[in-house]
């Protein structure tokens, strides 16, 4: 047992010095994301920041449980809606209205998991995408969501009843701590016991249940933790544009966070956000340039060159490449 | 029903849209022996597995485990009853380490398996139990290498050591040999001797060499119904199960005496 005492903690040492480099990494990010507002246009930083994290919630869906939700623009949208009517309609501060929003949508979301999770596949992303559009032909019918105008105007008030948001400085560092908390909220669920079994319930979900464990209800919880932070982005969303509207719904949506995880890199944990920073940078260049018209067909073909080529996305193949050439 | 069986089917049937893939068959398992499922193929082997293990549902019949009804239950449930299953093709965890396998095994117990808000440090005091398994199966040595790297026959090692983790009273093993090397058949016979000890066994097995040196009792299936009963001497002289085999392994059976 000797030998291998030693080959564990030389595999121990190589994955304390992988954990430091990864945390020097979040530090240098999180150093950059700070002075960010400073070099770029702030709304435009706080845009990328909320779809980053709407690409984290479904990320930890496909690339952690392996569930390909096609109906996330439900909880987008779900969270945004009630944030927006929560803000316009009563004088409450920001924060009650996003957790609200955030409530919203996880009520949203165990409703539709209970319906959906029992499928696998191809069934699975099927009936999560009929769900909904039945909630995007709600919104678009009912009252309070303002129809096909939205909900225009929303005030942004003060954080805490203290601090302005009004300010774009101020909001900016809102949004980049409630991007940082849903971020470690991920992290934490993938490196958990939790996300041990879900691991587990991905590789191969016959031999997990051979384990006694009851894989749909664990498949459920992540399901529930994915709409609700998808839902906190939306709200988030909401409070940055003062804005919640149909797009937000529209499958649309949900079709474009599946490009922003695919292109980043599905089951990493950074490769939604820059996915999602990709992705926005190249339709914000685009919408101004010449090809203006053409932002779909283009995001078209970056789609069909990512499947085909580096299906690992962007991070997955510097993973790979990293661990061919250096390990 | 007797208390000496530890498992028990009486008229197990499954039909597929008119087509009986398991004909009322009657399945006894005595506490402590190894059992022995044989016949040819599309005997309707792994359904009787798959329907003792509620990975499918029986047309009719009657399943009981230590003379209580699991007609009821589900695959999970029974499994946490004590009676772990595994597969044809190798079920391991192929992106998790070796470690990990054996470690989401032991998990369950801890009453964290929900705990998304935990780190999975957690779960390190598991480890020395974890290598403890692993080394019984000789994979000590791996246990920091991921799955999927292993070679075929360590990961049918790893997969009994993940199933020996949940201490399981009855282990269902379906073709535990199957695809493998002679030095592998070998090692694998041996842990499976090693493992049987205190427990009972019922394996789906078309190596009749591995049968003759490991069961106590054998039950053989032609086409969704049990041909013979017995010990392998018996089973292997009636003509009946002689005459099942011929064709296919008909050689075998005469060359395993």
């Amino acid at each position: 047992m000797a030998t291998t005492d030693t080959k564990i903690s030389a595999a121990q040492l190589a994955k304390q010095a992988e954990n430091r480099r990864r945390n020097i990494f979040y530090l240098v990010l999180l150093a950059l994301a700070l002075v960010a507002p400073f070099v770029a246009y702030p709304v435009f930083l706080m845009k990328i920041l909320c779809f980053a994290l709407f690409a984290c919630a479904f990320n930890l869906l496909l690339g952690y449980a392996g569930l390909l939700s096609f109906g996330h623009a439900a909880f987008l949208a779900t969270g945004g809606y009630m944030t927006g009517f929560l803000l316009s309609t009563y004088s409450i501060t920001p924060e009650i209205g996003i957790i609200t929003g955030t409530l919203a949508s996880t009520v949203l979301g165990t409703f539709f998991g209970i319906l959906s999770i029992r499928r696998q596949g191809i069934y699975f992303a099927m009936i999560t995408l009929a769900l909904a559009q039945m909630v995007f032909f709600m919104y678009l019918q009912a009252d309070f969501t303002g129809g096909e105008d939205g909900l225009q105007g929303v005030p942004r008030g003060n954080l805490f009843g203290i601090f302005d948001l009004s300010n774009n400085l101020t909001m900016y560092y809102f949004v980049l701590a409630v991007f940082i908390f849903g971020f470690l909220l991920i992290q934490r669920t993938v490196h958990s016991p939790f996300g041990q079994v879900l691991k587990a319930i991905r590789e191969n979900e016959p031999r997990a249940i051979s384990l006694g464990y009851n894989t749909d209800v664990y498949k459920l919880v992540a399901f529930v933790i994915s709409a609700a932070i998808a839902g906190l982005a939306g709200s988030t969303k909401t409070v940055v544009f003062q804005l919640a509207s149909l797009g937000d719904a529209h499958w649309h949506m949900s079709g474009e966070v599946i490009l922003m995880t695919l292109v980043g890199g599905v089951g990493t944990l950074f490769g939604p956000v820059l996915g999602a920073g990709f992705v926005l940078t190249l339709e914000h260049q685009l919408s101004q340039s010449f090809l203006g018209d053409w932002v779909d067909v283009i995001l078209g073909v970056i789609f069909v060159v990512c499947v085909l080529t580096f299906r690992a996305g962007i991070v997955g193949e510097v993973q790979k490449f990293m661990k061919k050439n250096f390990n | 029903m007797s208390q000496e069986f530890v498992l028990e089917a009486r008229g197990l049937t499954k039909e597929f849209r008119g087509f009986t893939a398991v004909d009322s068959v009657d399945l006894q398992v005595k506490e402590g022996t190894i059992h022995a499922l044989i016949g040819p193929n599309g005997a309707g082997k792994t359904t009787v597995f798959n329907l003792l293990t509620k990975y499918l549902t029986p047309t009719r019949g009657d399943i009981r485990y230590r003379d209580k009804s699991i007609n009821a239950m589900s695959s999970n449930e029974i499994a946490r009853l004590g009676m772990v299953r595994s597969f044809q093709i190798s079920a391991v965890f192929p992106h998790m380490t070796v470690l990990e396998n054996v470690r989401v095994a032991l998990q369950r117990p801890l009453g964290n398996s929900f705990h998304f808000w935990k780190h999975e440090r957690v779960l390190n005091k598991l480890n020395d139990r974890a290598l403890e398994l692993l080394d019984s199966v000789g994979l000590a040595d791996y246990a920091d290498i991921t799955t999927v790297e292993l070679p075929y026959g360590r990961k049918r090692a790893l997969e009994l050591a993940t199933t020996l983790a949940l201490e399981p009273t009855v282990m269902l093993l379906d073709e535990p040999t199957q695809g493998m090397g002679h030095e592998d058949v070998d090692r694998v016979v041996e842990l499976i001797r090693e493992a049987a000890k205190g427990r009972t066994v019922l394996m789906v097995e078309h190596n009749l060499s591995v049968v003759s040196k490991l069961c106590d009792k054998i039950t053989v299936l032609a086409r969704g119904a049990v041909l013979a009963e017995g010990d392998y001497a018996t089973v292997s002289q009636d003509p009946r199960v002689r005459e099942a085999y011929m064709g296919s392994d008909d050689t075998q059976v005469e060359g395993a005496h």
